[in-house]
């Protein structure tokens, strides 16, 4: 028979405490998010019906649905991915793949970390400033869009920059020695294993611009419309503000109003974060290393 | 004999640190070349300055000349037609993450080649010739990472075989293989000399031994010895040191 010493039986113990002490931090860690979804569900719960994802605000936003501000969210949304991807990913392919280690290029680095620490109300005036003022694009989606675009650019870079490093060099140098040219390198070694770093990334994007409420305030986006967006050139209507506008501006909203749109702004969020979490899934399986 | 590659005074240096000092090294066409030394005598560097892969690198300074076919091999900007002439298989396996068949058709791919027929009777011939056709031809379409490290290093030879190079630089390609495949590969070397250049660093003194035409002996960056196989290893030798390398005596 095998009689565990002292010590041994010590060792399993404290490694068995190690285990639950992460286990409970780790469910901690998930617990508030629970909470928050089931709270507004609770509360928004008498708000939600078909009709109020479909029908515009009525008398003066005390009753009605929320329809046109999930369309504006959803304008702003993709036009400011549409912008900040391509340029995010561009500049981080040039710093990772291209840029040498010089004083301009760590300093270039520096810059889009430091990007990444201003507050978004700073974004705001910076785009009120640059786009409304200067670009004469007038309060309006574009201006609103390239505003969140600016305030994500960072993000895309960095979770590119990183991905884009955590290629082994070994791969790159195996395509440059079969006579791989270096754009060739890129496009069929380097981007096509890091596309799920990528991915993450564009997400944060998404759930940052989706929820954003400072960056648009001053850019792009109405309290109350009577009418949808026609043009990237009109003014429109978005969740995070119409939350913000019930919540403190308006006097005799039903309770559950603020609630249920809060709940809908997350569920959107959700979603395309599970969207995205699809296609890493999707992305991963196909290319291992 | 005819000069295949011609180095002139090549000087290498990474920052203060010099890997290479002043060699000078003529390889001739169709010889195997074994460069033999302990590590740090700038073996590899020597072979990544052949095909020019220290342009990568920003912290290397490469000074002299290298001439492949009497041509120098910076006169051309684009560097991958360099590449194309010359294979390249190093130390560690690389198994880039795509199927087997895509990483053996890597290389005539990427130089714009998309005839499929083509390109199988290239992968089919490279990975016979790499000793490995047997155990891969059924399952060509599964990822090449999930080969052994043994088969992967006998991939990577494949795909530098794949863009038909004249040269072929081996930089211990024998340390991830065991010595029965080994003993395939060194069959297969044996067999292409006949066409092609090959330029070999090894660690293995006998495989210097058994494959090599002539051998050199490096150290500190220099060529200490250089001289066919049946002098340098019949104890004719210039400096000592080699001597006493080779049978184990250095240190």
């Amino acid at each position: 028979m095998f009689n565990p010493s002292l010590q041994l039986i010590k060792k399993e113990i404290r490694q068995k405490n190690f285990e639950n002490i992460l286990s409970t931090v780790t469910f901690f860690l998930f617990l508030p998010a629970l909470v928050i979804i089931f709270m507004l569900f609770l509360k928004g719960y008498p708000a939600l019906s078909w009709n109020f994802l479909t029908q515009d605000p009525i008398h003066g936003m005390t009753a009605g649905g929320i329809f046109p501000t999930i369309v504006g969210t959803f304008w702003l949304v993709i036009i400011s991915v549409l912008v900040s991807c391509p340029l995010g990913v561009t500049a981080a392919i040039y710093l990772s793949e291209y840029a040498t280690d010089n004083k301009m290029n760590r300093l270039i680095r520096l810059a889009i970390l430091n990007l990444a620490g201003v507050p978004s109300i700073v974004h705001a005036l910076f785009g009120l400033g640059a786009f409304v003022l200067f670009l004469k694009m007038g309060t309006s989606i574009l201006a609103a869009s390239f505003t969140l675009a600016v305030m994500n650019l960072p993000v895309i870079i960095t979770s590119t920059l990183e991905s884009l490093q955590a290629v082994p060099m070994s791969y790159r140098e195996a395509s440059w020695n079969v006579g791989a040219s270096k754009l060739q390198t890129i496009r069929h070694i380097v981007l096509p294993n890091s596309i799920p770093g990528i991915l993450t990334g564009v997400v944060f994007a998404v759930g940052r611009s989706a929820g954003e409420t400072a960056a648009i305030l001053f850019t792009g986006v109405a309290f109350y419309l009577p009418f949808l967006p026609q043009t990237v050139f009109d003014q429109c209507m978005s969740l995070s503000m119409h939350l913000f506008t019930i919540s403190t501006q308006v006097v005799g909203v039903p309770d559950s109003y603020p609630f249920a749109t809060a709940l809908v702004l997350i569920m959107l969020i959700l979603s395309v974060n599970s969207i995205a979490v699809g296609l890493r899934y999707y992305f991963r399986t196909r290319r291992k290393w | 004999m005819i000069k295949k590659i011609q180095i002139q005074d090549l000087s290498v240096n990474y920052g203060n640190h010099n890997v290479i000092e002043g060699l000078n090294l003529d390889i001739y066409e169709n010889e195997v070349l074994a460069i033999i030394g302990p590590a740090n005598s700038g073996k590899s560097s020597l072979l990544r300055c052949l095909n020019r892969m220290m342009d990568f690198n920003p912290k290397a300074k490469v000074k002299g000349k290298i001439l492949l076919d009497g041509e120098s091999i910076y006169d051309d900007e684009d560097s991958t037609t360099l590449r194309r002439r010359i294979g390249m298989v190093s130390p560690l396996p690389v198994g880039l993450p795509m199927t087997i068949k895509e990483n053996v058709t890597y290389a005539p791919r990427m130089a714009g080649c998309k005839d499929q027929h083509e390109l199988d009777a290239i992968m089919e011939d490279c990975l016979k010739k790499a000793a490995l056709w047997d155990e891969v031809k059924d399952r060509l379409d599964t990822l090449a990472t999930k080969l052994s490290g043994g088969q992967q290093q006998r991939l990577t030879i494949a795909r530098a075989l794949s863009h038909h190079p004249e040269v072929l630089c081996l930089d211990e390609f024998s340390i991830a293989i065991d010595p029965v495949t080994t003993m395939k590969i060194e069959a297969v070397l044996h067999e292409l000399k006949k066409h092609i250049t090959i330029v070999m660093v090894t660690n293995v003194i006998n495989q210097a031994k058994r494959l090599g035409d002539r051998t050199a002996m490096m150290l500190h960056g220099k060529i200490l010895d250089l001289n066919t196989n049946d002098k340098i290893f019949g104890g004719e030798v210039k400096d000592a040191r080699t001597k006493d390398y080779i049978e184990g005596l250095f240190g």
